[in-house]
């Protein structure tokens, strides 16, 4: 009996010990030498631009003016929403319910992520007329796992040239080179996919437009 | 294909180094670090009255169960009352009661399944103190427990080694210095460290966008070192913030395979002790093998089914040369995700870097048959006890098959401990095809289901085999935070842990008191290839037995519908 009352008494010092030294030191010290040396990286990588955050390179953002590159398809619409999104509706339920993460969750046999793909192609193909529905990567389809995904394959940028070009009014050639300016080749040519980064390439279109 | 080679190759060597330093850890024998951390370990003693004495294999079960109770009892308050304490500078609320106890048994048993989301469901505070915290200590119970039963495997008494010096030394000579390395480099790639609120920004098409901060670097590194799984954010590491980029998904992945492989290390070193300087014990060595065989088997699997892609996809008339996207990442792709998915299953540590609800049926089913296993390498020191049990369970069929005794490391293995491996054996089935069967009999059971026929098994099995196996992976899609759901499945994770270690340190100090044989002409050899071999086929024979025909109603019905 005396022992297990030695153990007891032991065994609740050490969790406060570990409680003081895991849940307080050891986060607060990674926090003061991030923001030391990473302070950019350390507080969400944040995009400015004329003093206003527009963004983080991290991350991806929803977009759908014809002038913009389009990105993966997303189960939280990449946490954007405007200012309607937020009210209620007459049964008390709100478009956008905060921030979060996440998919679809539909199994490859669900009827539903059918349903879902052939409606986002039928709209895809119609914003982008010179595209057949064959050139179409799946990446652009298919939903991404965070819904925060911030890139999409080459040749999805590459089939949407020609619809960014007309309806930003910078030529083709212009915006081949802002895909190639924002594409991340495989780390040392083997880990990983060649990707284009769908902000970064918005906002050098942004820039573009701004200019002229 | 190439990628996945090359992460396996630098693999090797990190984990023998990993291995010998965790020996050395183990066996109190002299490390680098000795200098600075022999004070701090002292304070630690000193100030929780630690006396270095030891322990029998009962007082030492003893102390490791009363400690996880403190620790349950200080969490789950914590998380019932977070809304009112400090550092919750986004005003989330109080977590309601079956959840906190679903959480705080998950975080506790080293599982990390999570019927919540991060970002709206914990404060800063609950993130570093209960779950930073939790992850430290889970993994270092894991580990103590693990050091505690090969000691007793190679020694001649019951008596050795202190739990609460076991404990403290992992963490502060092993989990701690390794997270803090990690943590830097997270941080570097763009994983955020900080306690401010989340931020709203303005997009440049005039809509609104919500990012969530916090301190992330420091759980995500702790996350994957001590096998816990669980995500600050509710897609846990398919989010760019927990996983920004392909090195930094490399690093999460090396550093969750690391002191599961390391066990085993030790562990042959331990049993090769009396001979001098090696690199790889014999005895380890084959046990290792057994485990990687399982794993690449696993893999290789996994690869060509999520490259294939989704037929009904490629019947849309898209082109699915980059395989199965749904679910994935984009930095990722395919090969980074099969692998992530193989090795978080396997070492049983539950992160995701995609959504495994959205895998190709067979593609799902390797994931989850490597959690029915339990034992391709394991969380971090329960992995390599499972695969004892499996070791012995072989030595017991291969001599009665040739007509000689079992005998293990010069222990007879009688009938006593037959007994109890046979019951830790069958735990773990009974576990996953009785809950699973009561959750498919009830409604309560069977509204969580999100996805219609076979899958819907799918995501029911997968739920309780994350759950008894201490994973915490999920198919998300099942809407798990109900009543129903939050207690089965927190029953699971609870006897799916306790059970066992209690079984497997019983068998330990069983052993531990036998007198030790020397071998002879007539003791089944069990550090060679050929014993490897029988290892696998035992392993693969009793989860098949075991599982096949729960798999062939879930995903394997899902492939066939899909492709014919």
């Amino acid at each position: 009996m005396k022992g297990l009352f030695e153990n007891a008494k032991q065994g609740l010092l050490v969790t406060l010990a570990m409680f003081v030294l895991c849940g307080l030191i050891y986060p607060f010290a990674i926090t003061g030498v991030a923001q030391a040396f990473f302070a950019h990286e350390a507080n969400g990588s944040l995009i400015e631009i004329d003093g206003e955050t527009v963004g983080s390179e991290k991350l991806g953002q929803a977009f759908t003016a014809p002038e913009y590159f389009w990105g993966r398809v997303s189960a939280v619409n990449y946490n954007v929403y405007t200012k309607e999104d937020v009210l209620p509706n007459q049964n008390g339920e709100t478009a956008y319910s905060g921030v979060s993460s996440g998919t679809f969750n539909y199994a490859p046999s669900n009827p539903e992520l059918e349903k879902r793909i052939e409606a986002d192609i039928e709209t895809f193909l119609k914003a982008n007329p010179s595209v057949n529905r064959e050139e179409i990567p799946a990446d652009l389809m298919t939903a991404s796992g965070s819904g925060l995904d911030p890139h999409i394959s080459v040749d999805a940028a590459r089939i949407q040239i020609d619809r960014v070009a007309k309806a930003s009014g910078i030529s083709a050639a212009e915006v081949k080179e802002i895909i190639k300016a924002n594409t991340e080749n495989r780390v040392l040519g083997i880990f990983g996919e060649d990707k284009v980064n769908v902000l970064a390439a918005n906002l050098d279109i942004y820039n573009k437009m701004k200019e002229k | 294909m190439w990628q996945i080679a090359i992460i396996l190759v630098i693999y090797v060597p990190l984990v023998i180094l990993a291995g010998h330093y965790l020996y050395h850890v183990t066996m109190q024998q002299k490390t680098w670090l000795d200098p600075v951390l022999n004070r701090v370990d002292h304070v630690i003693y000193k100030l929780s009255g630690i006396k270095q004495v030891n322990m029998t294999g009962k007082q030492y079960v003893l102390a490791l169960i009363l400690t996880n109770a403190f620790m349950v009892f200080i969490g789950y308050v914590l998380l019932r009352v977070q809304s009112a304490l400090f550092l919750n500078p986004n005003d989330v609320g109080n977590m309601e009661a079956t959840l906190s106890f679903n959480t705080i048994i998950s975080f506790m048993t080293n599982t990390n399944l999570q019927h919540y989301s991060g970002e709206s469901g914990l404060s800063y505070m609950s993130q570093m103190l209960v779950i930073t915290f939790m992850m430290f200590t889970s993994a270092a119970t894991g580990y103590a427990a693990c050091m505690a039963f090969c000691r007793r495997l190679v020694a001649k008494t019951d008596t050795l080694g202190n739990f609460f010096v076991d404990f403290v030394r992992v963490i502060t000579r092993v989990l701690m210095p390794i997270s803090i390395i990690v943590s830097i480099i997270l941080v570097s790639q763009g994983s955020p460290q900080t306690f401010s609120a989340n931020k709203t920004v303005q997009t440049i098409e005039g809509k609104m966008q919500d990012i969530a901060l916090g301190p992330i670097a420091s759980l995500e590194s702790i996350k994957h070192v001590g096998t816990n799984g669980g995500g600050f954010n509710g897609a846990n590491s398919t989010t760019p913030f927990e996983n920004p980029t392909v090195l930094t998904n490399i690093v999460e992945l090396l550093s969750m395979m690391l002191l599961p492989g390391a066990c085993v290390v030790a562990f042959s070193l331990m049993v090769a002790h009396r001979r001098k300087k090696m690199l790889f014990g014999k005895q380890g060595f084959v046990i290792f093998a057994a485990m990687s065989v399982l794993f690449l088997i696993g893999l290789v699997t996994c690869y060509v089914a999520e490259q294939a892609g989704n037929p009904i996809i490629s019947e849309l008339g898209i082109t699915q040369d980059l395989g199965s996207m749904e679910g994935k990442e984009m930095r990722f792709g395919v090969a980074q995700s099969a692998l992530f998915t193989v090795a978080t299953t396997a070492f049983t540590t539950g992160s995701v870097n995609n959504m495994h609800d959205t895998l190709t049926p067979i593609g799902g089913l390797v994931p989850m048959f490597n959690m029915m296993l339990n034992v391709v390498f394991g969380g971090k020191g329960v992995g390599l006890m499972n695969m004892m049990m499996y070791v012995l369970l072989t030595i017991f069929i291969a001599c009665l098959m040739i007509g000689r005794t079992p005998q293990f490391l010069g222990k007879k293995i009688e009938e006593k401990e037959m007994k109890l491996i046979a019951l830790c054996i069958l735990i773990h089935p009974a576990i996953i095809l009785l809950f699973s069967a009561l959750a498919v009999a009830t409604t309560a059971g069977v509204a969580g289901i999100t996805n219609p026929g076979a899958h819907g098994l799918s995501q029911v099995l997968y739920e309780f085999a994350s759950s008894s196996a201490n994973n915490g992976s999920g198919f998300e899609g099942l809407a798990d935070n109900s009543t129903f759901w939050n207690v089965t499945t927190g029953l699971a994770m609870f006897f799916g842990r306790y059970l066992s270690i209690i079984i497997q340190l019983a068998i330990a100090s069983l052993l531990a008191k036998k007198m030790w044989h020397s071998d002879s002409v007539g003791t089944l050899k069990t550090d060679n290839a050929m014993f490897a071999f029988l290892l696998v086929g035992i392993v693969l024979m009793i989860g098949a037995l075991t599982f096949l025909p729960a798999l062939a109603l879930g995903p394997i019905t899902e492939h066939l519908q899909i492709h014919f």
